[in-house]
């Protein structure tokens, strides 16, 4: 498949937070301005893209050679958790200034079902190496987007008028599940399955 | 052999990720040797790593701090003169542009990975932990409840009438602030009044669980609002609920030490049932001359039959307190209560600079 198409469509079609709304969480949490939203999305992006590096080959290499893929749900989980730990550990000590702007959000991306979902896809698609890191890498990005968009419109709320039982995440709510219609749009303009 | 290889798998594969993680620790975690210097005088010498505030907790200087280092309550606030790193996104919503220009970070977010320099404001290093005993236990309204605490270790508190103690969930790195009722004079024991906060962790446990007899630990004393001594204004004191506390405490004060000023105590409530210490303040109606207690309730039953103030604490301070510059005032209760309170207060000719409060 395409690379190209892959990634158009972790993007738009098949946007992770609003197709397949994975990642609500922080997706909601975090959202309240576009600083914070920023700082997530680069984590979520590079968590992504590491765990599917890693994860291809240990699903690969390992567990269908000795026919126990039924390992994976479990495997994956810890990977994702083993490997958050070590990137934060590594971003503390080398890289500073990257801990001041992801570095904080890291611990709350261990447990975060948009990433062992992006793990899960991959090997259900039946992608390539190159295709699976492609895909991650899409996906973090269209997360991003995602949580930019809401985080957006979430400031501008402050001068809406909210009936009171809908403040904080009920408008939220509402307004993520209008940007996942917007992006129905998206529909038929390029196709994973 | 159906079973044995999957178990296999998950261990070799679990165990890789562990020694990883662990020799991680090991070499890039670490931080060898840090010195800490605080206030240009006392130094600890500690091995990096951890943060600030569990390095100073080790070293006995009780920071306040009620989350537990979570980041939750912003109380752990200190300078960091030197070496703290850049500023975390999870302090910023915690920090005034004031705060942040003076350097002030929240202990339980900085990282010790090399040298640092601190300034703690010297009565934050004369807090102490108190190991103490329940020694009484007693119900004032129907949600606020009195606690005794005999001191053991240290078996002595120095403090300010007005300032408070933080109270150690067991258990737990928690701690909640209460203001100490008792006067500063009884120096042995330790007096808090907490109301029930609907779940709440701290008020819960010390309301269902906690009884007479048993251990507890207290940390303190803290807190900028207490008692201005060297002033000789007459004194205007607004509470409600437990901001019984802290005045009682100042009120007590005063009194024992034959003060002659004019002292006005504001106390609002909602209903007669949420009214306490009645008779104590009435007693000190009498005995001195220069004290008025005015209670107030709000929203009166008509079984309470209250033949005293009603409506809200403000519209009564409005209409009993006259204007004049020589007095000052201490308030302690609800931010909502306290922001109306101010605004009457300065309509009444009171500096603003001579208000102190206690919001919580």
């Amino acid at each position: 498949m395409n690379l190209f198409v892959i990634f158009f469509a972790t993007l738009f079609t098949h946007n992770i937070a609003l197709t397949y709304f994975l990642g609500m969480c922080p997706f909601i949490s975090i959202s309240r301005s576009i600083k914070t939203a920023w700082g997530m999305g680069l984590a979520v992006i590079f968590v992504m893209t590491i765990t599917a590096a890693v994860n291809w080959p240990i699903y690969y290499k390992i567990l269908v050679p000795l026919k126990v893929e039924f390992l994976y749900y479990v495997l994956f989980i810890i990977t994702i958790a083993a490997l958050v730990q070590f990137v934060e550990m590594v971003t503390e000590r080398f890289l500073p200034v990257l801990q001041v702007t992801l570095g904080v959000f890291l611990p709350l991306i261990t447990v975060n079902c948009a990433i062992l979902g992006l793990s899960l896809f991959m090997i259900l698609r039946k992608y390539s190496y190159v295709q699976s890191i492609v895909y991650a890498f899409g996906s973090g990005v269209g997360w991003t987007i995602a949580i930019i968009a809401i985080s957006g419109l979430r400031s501008k709320l402050i001068f809406a008028d909210v009936p009171q039982a809908l403040k904080g995440p009920g408008i939220t709510m509402i307004i993520a599940s209008i940007m996942a219609l917007a992006f129905m749009g998206f529909t038929g303009m390029g196709g994973i399955q | 052999m159906v079973l044995v290889v999957p178990i296999l798998v998950m261990t070799s594969i679990s165990a890789v990720l562990a020694g990883l993680l662990a020799l991680a620790d090991k070499y890039i975690a670490s931080y060898g040797e840090c010195n800490i210097l605080i206030n240009k005088d006392k130094q600890l010498t500690i091995e990096g790593g951890n943060t600030l505030l569990s390095y100073l907790i080790d070293e006995r200087i009780f920071i306040p701090s009620a989350c537990g280092g979570k980041g939750t309550c912003g109380y752990c606030k200190l300078k960091v003169l030197e070496g703290g790193g850049p500023l975390l996104p999870t302090e910023v919503p915690y920090l005034s542009r004031q705060d942040i220009l003076h350097s002030v970070r929240l202990a339980c977010q900085v990282k010790v990975k090399n040298n640092l320099e601190l300034a703690i404001p010297e009565d934050l290093l004369a807090a102490q932990q108190f190991k103490t005993v329940v020694e009484r236990i007693e119900d004032l309204t129907h949600d606020i409840k009195m606690f005794v605490f005999k001191l053991v270790e240290p078996t002595e508190i120095n403090f300010k009438p007005g300032q408070y103690v933080q109270f150690c969930i067991p258990d737990t790195n928690e701690f909640r602030a209460y203001s100490v009722a008792s006067p500063a004079d009884r120096k042995e024991s330790i007096e808090l009044l907490v109301r029930l906060v609907p779940g709440g962790l701290c008020s819960t446990y010390m309301h269902e669980a906690l009884e007479e007899g048993e251990q507890a630990y207290l940390t303190g004393p803290y807190g900028e609002f207490f008692l201005h001594e060297e002033s000789q204004k007459d004194i205007v004191c607004v509470g409600g609920g437990c901001g019984m506390a802290p005045i009682k405490s100042i009120i007590d004060y005063l009194f024992k030490k034959g003060s002659q000023k004019n002292i006005t105590y504001f106390f609002g409530a909602r209903q007669k049932r949420d009214l306490f210490y009645l008779e104590e303040l009435d007693r000190f109606e009498k005995e001195h001359q220069n004290f008025k207690f005015i209670p107030a309730l709000s929203e009166p039953l008509p079984e309470d039959n209250w033949t005293g103030e009603v409506g809200l604490i403000t519209q009564v301070m409005q209409k009993h307190l006259k204007h004049s510059k020589n007095q000052e005032a201490y308030l302690c209760g609800p931010a909502p209560m306290i922001d109306a309170a101010i605004g009457v207060l300065t309509s009444k000719g009171v500096n603003v600079n001579e208000i102190y409060y206690d919001k919580f």
